[in-house]
């Protein structure tokens, strides 16, 4: 078969790189990220109306430092997702294109998102009283 | 002149025979997941380390089962919505793509029925 060198639209590395495009790609990461967690969450409803036993058996394996790793990640990519989700309903509603604004938004988003994450892991950890 | 007969260009669909549906479902379920989603991420959170009689009469309360299960729907229609666009992005030869969309719309669908009958059966049991 021949192949023609037909003319391809611009690649990624002839782009210098701007932190608006990180962001951009660790939304559609964290989607797929939460995407796969939502088994987690299915498997811990499961769990759930199971019974006791198989409960205590997964919050088991969930407080090992691999179960709370992965909690951790999943928390921090729902935030993130749920924030920058905000920002791309902005988007959506012709609000906030300008490349100031973008950049601004972007990085309140970062922010929030890791703030977020660590609240809701303080409140896990009762060092709200909670 | 166009070719295209006047009920096609009434319908104003295009080849792809599809509108803003796809799409416009995709934010919709955004827009209820934001505040769902906090308020189930905290309520989650507070209840780490809680035994099981704890967290059942959490989940069998009305006033949480009914905002999970549609935290339920909301998330696996979004989630349906989002893996089918990285899917058409990613994968170029149509069977592929096709045979991976089946594949993902019917997991997905397994595991939001088997969350909805997790939570009826704890609201129901306690």
């Amino acid at each position: 078969m021949t192949t023609h060198s037909r003319p391809l639209s611009p690649h990624l590395q002839v782009y210098r790189f701007q932190w608006t495009m990180a962001l951009s790609i660790v939304h559609r990461i964290t989607g797929a990220g939460l995407a796969v967690g939502t088994i987690l969450l299915v498997w811990w409803l499961l769990a759930l109306a199971a019974g006791p036993d198989y409960y205590a058996y997964v919050q088991g394996l969930l407080g090992t430092w691999l179960g709370r790793l992965l909690l951790f990640g999943w928390s921090w990519a729902l935030f993130y997702h749920l924030c920058n989700g905000i920002r791309h309903l902005c988007w959506d509603a012709v609000w906030g294109f300008e490349i100031r604004t973008a950049f601004v938004s972007g990085m309140l988003v970062a922010a929030a998102s890791i703030v977020l994450t660590l609240l809701a892991w303080s409140i896990a950890y009762g060092l709200l009283g909670g | 002149m166009s070719l295209r007969s006047p009920l096609a260009r009434a319908r104003g669909l295009g080849a792809a025979h599809g509108g803003t549906h796809h799409w416009l479902a995709h934010r919709m379920t955004s827009i209820i997941l934001v505040p769902l989603f906090l308020w189930f991420a905290f309520s989650v959170a507070g209840l780490a380390g809680a035994d099981h009689a704890t967290a059942a009469r959490w989940l069998g309360s009305p006033f949480n089962a009914v905002p999970t299960l549609l935290l339920i729907l909301a998330m696996f229609h979004h989630t349906q919505a989002g893996i089918e666009v990285i899917m058409e992005d990613y994968i170029h030869t149509r069977w592929r793509r096709m045979a991976a969309l089946i594949a993902m719309k019917w997991t997905v669908a397994l595991l939001a029925v088997a969350a909805v009958f997790a939570v009826l059966k704890v609201a129901f049991g306690y």
